[in-house]
């Protein structure tokens, strides 16, 4: 795994699943650093959706193609099947219909990249069974009253979405806050995990 | 001497091109020959790469920055335009160019009429948004650029930007395209049209032909201007300019200027009225009206982008209702449907349409993080 890309950890295992020269749509693509290292280093082409005014013009500085959106308005302006990759990191917990738009990711593009907060962590776990308190971490430093995370889940919960949403896991891992997997997070990955990286697409879509 | 601030262009005059080809309208009529007026800003590098063409709005014109002698008012772009600014003249060469039809200099209904010696008035024909595109092909060959590194033009002129992407797809690399629409809807069919009512029914219009009768349609041209401007900005705006304020500070039961608002609508119409001709607002009216690049292809705008290679910068303002921001990602889905590289920024401010003459940090920061793309492209 390479850790000298500059890249956020998660990022750097997500480019890993992705084909060289494919097509990616970015779903909260901050200020376009994941698409413009995909584009020079995979020959990635696609578009980044942002709606933080903020993260625009730097990314339109880097050459990333940035389209101000609010995700939780849906991708009705892009037609079924448009990319390879639909990807969506850190971001799946503080949108507002999660599920609505995992089936919105499937339908503009051949596979989702999803990567998360895991709240089954075992630190989690403990803040709330053991101090009834709301936890809070490094993958989780918000209080519960200013947090843009309002749908946190576990793996377990992202699982059975999936499952309900005819959604075929292709490829998944847990990582540690410096993003290293081990014997242990693969045995208990939803108690030692603290993020969570999916790669799935439609039940229905078969192997390209 | 008069002195100019240092980021200003400073003192600038505007050159006539003669094109004595015919040029054949989108009506069918052709214009035996023109005359194109414009101003250049800044120079030409040696491959000729660095030129951007500016397209100006309805009442617009080619000075687009700068002063004339003896003028306190710079050109209307003054905001963005000079070294060191958003469109940097030191980097760029910047051409800006009146259009057909207009009242400015270029060939227009106010120009004299070859074939008879008097002004066209009624007699000059219509114009579209791709006529003028077409003629300023001409102007581009004669300055010697094969491909302008951008087209920029906010309103009506973001229109001819998508026309120059749609109908020369290999003369221009950027496509900045800011407060525009793909097409009028009826709403602003609507609001042209009554701005038509007001000139074509001032008896001092005399059928286009008021030149000869020494007058112009002062009434009809200053209510146009009313409410074009008050469609130019937001409610937001004029409350927090104007709100209920009293000129007089009470009511004093007549038809006199009472509220603040009245007074500087009545001024926005007379400056208007002195500078603009008749002829030319209903033809620009008429172009905005006609214009609809999706026309051709069964109102399927992706499809009528599909010739475009440029890459693109869509803009649009939150407070605008004249052209809302909808309208831009229509272009925007038309234009990554069809793959092209294209960014958008909704820039969220409360002045309306007009915004995009203003200086609004984000709108500018946008702005030059793009260009500074486009002067990587053309070095």
């Amino acid at each position: 795994m390479s850790k000298t890309n500059g890249l956020r950890p998660d990022l750097s295992i997500i480019a890993e699943w992705i084909r060289p020269g494919s097509r990616v749509l970015d779903l909260g693509c901050g200020d376009g650093t994941f698409l413009a290292y995909l584009a020079r280093e995979k020959n990635v082409t696609g578009y980044g959706l942002e709606i933080d005014e903020r993260y625009i013009a730097p990314a339109v500085r880097a050459g990333v193609n940035i389209i101000q959106t609010d995700l939780d308005a849906g991708l009705s302006g892009f037609d079924a099947s448009s990319f390879d990759y639909v990807v969506l990191s850190l971001t799946l917990q503080s949108v507002k219909y999660p599920d609505r738009l995992l089936q919105e990711m499937l339908r503009v593009g051949h596979e989702g990249l999803v990567t998360f907060p895991n709240f089954g962590h075992w630190q989690t776990r403990l803040q709330l069974t053991l101090f009834g308190k709301m936890p809070v971490s490094r993958a989780l430093p918000n209080e519960w009253y200013n947090t843009p995370n309002i749908h946190l889940c576990t793996l377990h919960d992202f699982e059975a979405l999936c499952r309900r949403l005819s959604i075929e896991v292709l490829e998944y891992r847990a990582v540690n806050h410096v993003h290293k997997s081990s014997v242990g997070l693969r045995l208990l990955p939803n108690l030692l995990g603290e993020i969570a990286l999916y790669r799935f697409r439609h039940r229905n879509e078969g192997p390209r | 001497m008069a002195v100019f601030p240092d980021d200003s262009v400073g003192l600038v005059s505007p050159r006539t091109l003669h094109v004595s080809e015919p040029l054949r309208l989108s009506s069918g009529a052709v214009l035996p020959e023109f005359d194109l007026v414009y101003e250049t800003y800044g120079h030409l590098n040696e491959h000729h790469s660095n030129a951007i063409l500016v397209c100006h709005a309805l009442s617009g014109s080619h000075h687009v920055a700068g002063y004339y002698p003896g003028d306190k008012k710079p050109g209307w772009w003054e905001n963005l335009i000079g070294p060191g600014k958003t469109i940097n003249t030191d980097r760029f060469f910047v051409v800006g160019c009146n259009n057909l039809g207009s009242c400015f200099g270029s060939t227009g209904p106010n120009s004299i009429n070859p074939a008879t010696g008097r002004p066209f008035g009624p007699e000059f024909p219509m114009v579209t948004v791709r006529d003028w595109v077409e003629s300023q092909t001409h102007l581009a060959t004669a300055l010697g650029i094969e491909r302008w590194a951008a087209v920029i033009g906010g309103s009506l002129g973001g229109m001819q930007v998508l026309q120059w992407a749609i109908d020369y797809p290999d003369r221009i690399a950027h496509a900045v395209i800011i407060a525009a629409a793909p097409k009028l809807t009826a709403q602003n069919i609507a609001f042209n049209e009554v701005a038509r009512q007001a000139i074509l029914t001032d008896p001092d219009f005399h059928g286009g032909r008021f030149y000869e009768h020494n007058t112009e349609p002062r009434r009809g041209l200053r209510l146009a201007r009313m409410l074009g401007h008050i469609t130019y900005l937001s409610g937001d705006i004029l409350h927090q300019k104007f709100g209920r304020d009293l000129r007089e500070g009470k009511i004093n039961f007549d038809y006199g200027v009472e509220f603040e608002i009245e007074s500087y609508l009545r001024y926005q119409a007379d400056s208007f009225a002195g500078r603009f001709d008749a002829n030319t607002y209903l033809l620009m009216t008429k172009a905005l009206d006609y214009f609809d690049p999706a026309a051709a292809t069964d109102g399927n705008l992706t499809a009528a982008l599909s010739p475009a290679r440029a890459s693109f910068l869509v803009l649009s303002f939150t407070s605008d209702w004249r052209f809302a921001p909808a309208r831009s990602r229509e272009i925007v889905k038309a234009l990554h449907d069809n793959r092209l590289r294209v960014s958008y920024a909704e820039i969220r401010d409360h002045h309306g349409h007009d915004t995009f003459l203003m200086r609004i940090p984000l709108y500018l920061e946008v702005l030059e993080a793009y260009l500074e793309r486009v002067f990587q492209d053309s070095t």
